[in-house]
């Protein structure tokens, strides 16, 4: 899915970057996007992201893949949203959905996913070329997986910099270049050796910071890591998750984690949101999550996680496969491997209700939200030391 | 492109050959150039053999009817004793097609078996293999079998092709085995070798099977060489063939004067174009081959 | 579980210690490359008894696959030796070779690359039965196959038989690589990070399929992980060897390295390594190294190798001599050895 995705800008078309590109800024307010410009009023103030209902579908020869199914969250100012499950549940998806950069194949069938900048807010579905090409790297960045492939490995690390820059707008080349300097220090990088560098010269792990680096050359307010860690070893993952937690406690951005490492969710995370078969059956914040979890397929993710800490246990997977997106279950789609599944999870598919009725029921607006018949039941079953947790 | 790549991952290891060659035969259908080459080759196959059963060979020299031009009695015309032009190329096929796949038949079983045991046993073996084929790679083939023509009594079509064949095999024996040295590092490989399954079943049965396209392709482009060469030596009439055959038909031409006659046009372009036209079907035919087979090698990575 | 000694040099049925199944002493592995020699593997010693599980971790580059590759007989080391049942492999002829060779088998990491796409699972399992007589005929071999599928829990078994590997998931053909090898009746198994190319949510069923194998048949593990979460679950009640650019720097029982690691590597790598539980891993100590950068294998630092980068580092004595596997000071018994100067020293 994410195979024809890098985090590299699109191919720019001069004339139209001559039209649309601001003279100066970094920070700049909405132009006139008239078309997808959206009432502000209807979303909280630190609201800066609120997806609704989005849904995305592959077409393939077989039918349509539902991917995502009306996924809906908020993701406020400085918070960390994960999204978890096992490969093919959609997660990656709806990440890609966020800023438009899904295949060919796929569309969006319906949603909203309002971007919101102090007092204005657009429609990220609705807007234009030009407008989504400033929407990308300026207000939002991706770091995607596999940071090998998302440089370009014929153009130095500076001049990779300098195109970003100047395709979205920072014109003047010694600011973008001092910028890039003071950003490779911040995730700790020898930057004059860095920026004079092919990207096949660095290591792994330098190279996942160089992109982070990039993602934050243009002051986004929002960013998205796809498995930011996958490919390192464990001491430079270290240093990436450290450098990651205080980049965010100092710029106070959104970041959208999509990791299959529930460890990841439980270092960043704020809030998590656990995906299956295109939908959040899940969302909560991380204590909650991890402490207290609803859901039988969140249950099921914890239960099969070795520890380090705390006492030995036997652990198991969630038996069975995933299910087929183009030919769902009926009812709740993780009815065929559910323990707690009875003829009511057949009859239809839960809603996502909250577990504590005092709050929200929208998935990261500080709730927390289950959709399963048993949750209540589900819940009880999970031995909250079971992992260890320290006694405080 | 895609649909007759996994038609055929899925038809050839367990279904047997026919079947393979059943979905290898429509996947070529299924592209313009593919279905050309095959309709091609299957045509000249009919033509070369079941073709003289129906056209009786023109023997009988005709003094009144030398150099015709194509008419609806003679399409081709005739030649410079008055034949049929058109029996000679139905009947010209048969012995350069034998001696095509005689050749490449035996190029490509010389080729594979001592490429796939050189690579993947190297050593002494692989030394002694690759030191006779460098040998022979670094002779000029045409001027070798000049020379080996004029010692070498070849009237026997199976002959040529065996001497064809001893030339030929070095350049795919190379190609095969450098594949089997890349694919015998394969983790499969190297699983079959932990389990003790013996050399001849790794080469056999884990590494060839996988190169099944390649070797195909090579067989398409072993006939081409062949039709080459020999048509060459027996235009040079130092292959001292007798009989019909587009390679004679062309030499006769030659030395007969054909060419100062303008009557005599078609007499000597019928061979070239029957020469050409099998020449572009098995090019067409090995393209397409190389089309179907190797995204399906990229696949066994 | 019995626990062996790190080396048990020269150990022969009959002296009283038990004869380890299979044991690498000081094995080296150099290999010639046009930049210079690499050192993959420098000097490795362990063994594992009967039925035991040993557990290799480290990060990429540090030699436990090519430790793997050696300890299965599939790479011949350049200096030291393996032994299978007290004997050297490399001088095992005939019917000894054999036995060994099928003794030992490996799981690769990779399924998408281990088994061959154009063999249905039928007869990647009937070769090696046949050929080794463990079934006779087709219809026995497809008989015993079955029971092996069965067995990794690839059932119902009959589903299975007729499949071609690209109809399969990754943990799927895992079980199926896993069965290949079990064809054979091996008695040790390494398995080199058999389920870090498996989706994470079925990992730990395929670990347990293993474990129960273990436990069933007896067979012994040498499971190589990056992992040392997946270490400690697997190889519970077994031991774990840490190694770093080509050298063990600990080996001891599971819980030990776990609970109380000695080498400031091991301990770097467990205080780094996220948990699965906010408050543990968002309040962990942190071991703060000197340096990131992992040594080139072209040019590994004198001494102890993790000098540059080890915050015990003590001028004058890591970076002159390098340190041996030893008990951590203060320990009289138990295995737990740790190659450290300033860990073993006695006070």
């Amino acid at each position: 899915m994410t195979g024809a995705t890098t985090a590299r800008p699109l191919p720019t078309d001069p004339g139209e970057r001559g039209a649309f590109a601001p003279p100066t800024a970094l920070r700049l307010p909405w132009s006139d996007a008239v078309d997808a410009r959206v009432d502000v009023s209807q979303i909280a103030d630190d609201v800066v992201l609120s997806v609704r209902d989005l849904t995305v579908e592959y077409r393939v020869r077989r039918g349509a893949v539902k991917a995502v199914r009306k996924v809906s969250f908020d993701l406020r100012r400085g918070e960390t949203l994960a999204l978890i499950g096992e490969s093919g549940s959609g997660k990656t998806t709806v990440a890609l959905a966020l800023v438009r950069l899904l295949v060919r194949a796929a569309r969006i069938t319906d949603g909203t996913v309002i971007y919101r900048r102090g007092p204005r807010a657009v429609d990220v579905l609705r807007l234009g070329a030009s407008r989504l090409r400033h929407y990308r790297w300026n207000e939002c960045a991706m770091v995607f997986q596999s940071a090998l492939n998302a440089l370009n490995p014929v153009i130095r690390v500076r001049d990779q910099f300098l195109d970003v820059a100047s395709a979205h707008g920072m014109t003047d080349k010694r600011a973008a270049e001092a910028r890039a300097v003071e950003l490779l220090r911040l995730v700790q990088l020898d930057a004059d050796r860095v920026m004079g560098s092919y990207p096949h010269e660095l290591s792994g792990g330098m190279r996942q910071r160089v992109l982070i680096a990039m993602g934050l050359l243009l002051d986004p307010q929002v960013i998205i890591l796809d498995e930011p860690t996958t490919a390192l070893d464990i001491l430079t993952q270290r240093t990436v998750i450290d450098l990651l937690r205080r980049l965010k406690q100092e710029r106070q951005f959104a970041l959208v984690l999509v990791s299959h490492d529930l460890a990841l969710a439980a270092e960043l995370a704020d809030h998590v949101a656990t995906v299956y078969a295109g939908r959040i059956v899940e969302c909560g914040p991380v204590a909650d999550m991890f402490y207290a979890p609803h859901h039988p397929y969140t249950l099921g993710l914890l239960n099969a996680v070795p520890t380090l800490s705390g006492d030995f246990r036997a652990l198991d997977s969630v038996r069975g496969q995933p299910p087929d997106l183009i030919d769902l279950p009926v009812g709740c789609a993780f009815r065929p491997r559910c323990t707690f599944a009875t003829a009511t999870c057949e009859a239809s598919d839960p809603d996502l209700l909250r577990v504590d009725p005092e709050r929200s029921p929208v998935p990261g607006a500080g709730g927390h939200v289950v959709a399963c018949f048993h949750a209540e039941a589900a819940s009880k079953t999970f031995d909250r030391h079971a992992g260890g947790t320290p006694g405080k | 492109m895609t649909a007759a790549t996994m038609s055929l991952i899925q038809a050839i290891p367990g279904m047997g050959a026919l079947r393979a060659i059943a979905v290898t035969i429509g996947a070529l259908l299924r592209q313009p150039s593919g279905a050309l080459g095959f309709l091609g080759v299957t045509f000249f196959l009919a033509m070369a053999f079941i073709g003289p059963a129906f056209f009786p060979i023109d023997i009988k020299p005709k003094l009144d009817k030398i150099y015709l031009l194509p008419s609806a009695e003679y399409p081709l015309g005739t030649d410079y004793q008055g034949r049929d032009v058109l029996s000679q190329i139905v009947h010209g096929g048969r012995d350069i097609i034998i001696v095509a796949t005689t050749t490449a038949l035996i190029t490509t079983f010389v080729a594979v078996t001592l490429g796939a045991l050189a690579g993947f046993l190297g050593g002494w073996f692989d030394s002694i293999v690759l030191g006779i084929a460098d040998i022979i790679l670094t002779i000029p083939q045409f001027p070798l079998l000049l020379v080996l023509a004029s010692f070498v009594r070849l009237n026997n079509i199976v002959l040529l092709g065996v001497l064809l064949a001893a030339l030929g095999w070095p350049a795919l024996m190379r190609a095969i085995r450098s594949q089997v040295l890349s694919l015998r590092q394969r983790d499969y490989v190297e699983a079959a070798r932990c389990l003790d399954l013996g050399t001849a079943h790794i080469v056999f049965q884990e590494i060839l099977p996988s190169m099944s396209g390649y070797v195909a392709i090579s067989f398409t482009l072993g006939m081409i060489n062949a039709i080459f060469l020999q048509v060459g030596l027996i235009f040079l009439g130092l292959v001292p063939l007798t009989g019909n055959n587009w390679g004679v038909m062309l030499q006769l031409a030659w030395v007969r004067g054909a060419i100062f006659y303008k009557n005599a046009l078609a007499y000597i372009l019928a061979p070239v174009i029957a020469i050409s036209l099998l020449q572009l079907s098995l090019i067409l035919l090995a393209r397409s081959l190389e089309e179907i087979f190797n995204p399906r090698l990229r696949k066994g990575n | 579980m019995t626990t062996l000694q790190a080396s048990p040099a020269g150990a022969r049925p009959g002296e009283g210690t038990p004869v380890p199944l299979i044991s690498l002493e000081d094995v080296r592995c150099h290999f010639r490359t046009p930049r210079g020699v690499v050192k993959a593997v420098d000097g490795v010693s362990f063994s594992a008894a009967p039925g035991e599980i040993v557990c290799l971790v480290g990060e990429s580059g540090c030699g436990k696959t090519t430790a793997g590759k050696i300890a299965a007989g599939l790479l011949a080391p350049t200096g030291g030796r393996v032994l299978f049942e007290g004997h050297d492999i490399a001088r095992l002829r005939g019917q000894d070779f054999n036995r060994f060779r099928r003794g030992v088998q490996l799981v690769h990491q990779d399924p998408y690359a281990s088994i061959n796409p154009l063999h249905t699972v039928g007869a990647t399992l009937a070769a090696p039965l046949l050929r080794h007589r463990f079934a006779s005929g087709n219809a026995g071999a497809r008989r015993r196959a079955a029971e092996l599928l069965d067995l990794v829990d690839l059932t119902p078994s009959a589903d299975f038989l007729d499949k071609y590997p690209h109809q399969l998931s990754g943990g799927q053909r895992q079980r199926v690589a896993i069965a290949r090898a079990l064809t054979v009746e091996p008695r040790f198994i390494v398995a080199d990070e058999p389920v870090s190319m498996v989706d994470v949510s079925i990992r730990i069923s395929l670990l347990n399929t293993m474990l129960r194998l273990q436990r069933e048949l007896g067979t012994g593990f040498l499971f190589i992980t990056h992992d040392l979460a997946l270490a400690r679950y697997f190889a519970w009640g077994g031991r774990i060897g840490v190694m770093y650019v080509g050298r063990m720097v600990e080996i001891g029982l599971a819980s030990d390295i776990i609970a109380r690691p000695q080498h400031p590597y091991t301990r770097a790598l467990l205080s780094a390594i996220p948990e699965a539980d906010p408050e543990v891993t968002r309040n962990k100590a942190r071991v703060e190294l000197r340096s990131l950068e992992i040594p080139s294998l072209f040019r590994l630092p004198s001494g102890c190798t993790f000098h540059p980068r080890c915050p015990l580092f003590e001028e004058g004595t890591c970076e002159v001599a390098t340190p041996t596997l030893a008990r951590p000071a203060g320990s009289v018994e138990g295995s737990h050895e740790v190659a450290c100067h300033l860990v073993t020293r006695s006070a």
